[in-house]
């Protein structure tokens, strides 16, 4: 990964409380997963999305950034949730509230 | 193309003593999903559970060979308070 591509993703994901890294945007996810985010997402506020489609560049770099080797990526006041599963799984306990709160550290 | 089997064993190779259960969500050997009940996933976040299955099937990850495994990760005690399901 270049450090351009570093320092973007650092930048992108400092300057919004939510960022989902996704297949698609919000209106038309491409992808089950993807959707799945973004309907989890929605209740909280708006939600920066970043289309990994539309860039290889930015597809693979993701990847790396987090090591992390799926997409949809999820991060919360700057820091990495992990994909829809833990999105799903955070949920069903009723701590996505917290998290976006920032109240509670995922655990 | 991969079968549910081919996924468990590699996660048992990487979490010796794990209970795993793996199904083919779409039949088509690329999409699957997989339970993983492991005494190794104590005190972590689970980022850091995932990560652990996850790193067990890299390469065919990257190869696309495996599109998507959706996961569940417990602690024995997270799982035992879950109950029969």
């Amino acid at each position: 990964m270049t450090p351009e591509l570093k320092a973007r993703f650092d930048e992108e994901i400092r300057s919004h409380k939510i960022v989902l890294f996704m297949k698609g945007n919000a209106m038309f996810p491409q992808c089950g997963f993807s959707a799945r985010a973004v309907q989890l997402l929605q209740p909280y506020g708006e939600i920066h999305t970043v289309d990994v489609l539309a860039d290889p560049e930015v597809r693979q770099g993701i990847k790396d950034y987090t090591n992390w080797p799926t997409i949809p990526q999820v991060f919360i006041n700057g820091e990495f949730v992990g994909g829809s599963d833990i999105l799903m799984e955070l949920a069903e306990r009723g701590e996505l509230a917290d998290v976006v709160a920032g109240k509670k550290a995922e655990g | 193309m991969l079968d549910p089997e081919n996924i468990r064993q590699r996660i048992l190779g990487a979490l010796p003593g794990a209970e795993v259960q793996v199904n083919d969500t779409t039949g088509t050997g690329d999409h699957f999903e997989a339970c993983v009940v492991s005494p190794a996933f104590a005190g972590k976040p689970m980022v850091q559970q995932h990560k652990l299955v996850y790193a067990a099937v890299q390469d065919w990850l990257q190869t696309g060979e495996l599109h998507a495994l959706a996961l569940k990760t417990y602690t024995p005690e997270q799982w035992k308070k879950l109950g029969p399901r």
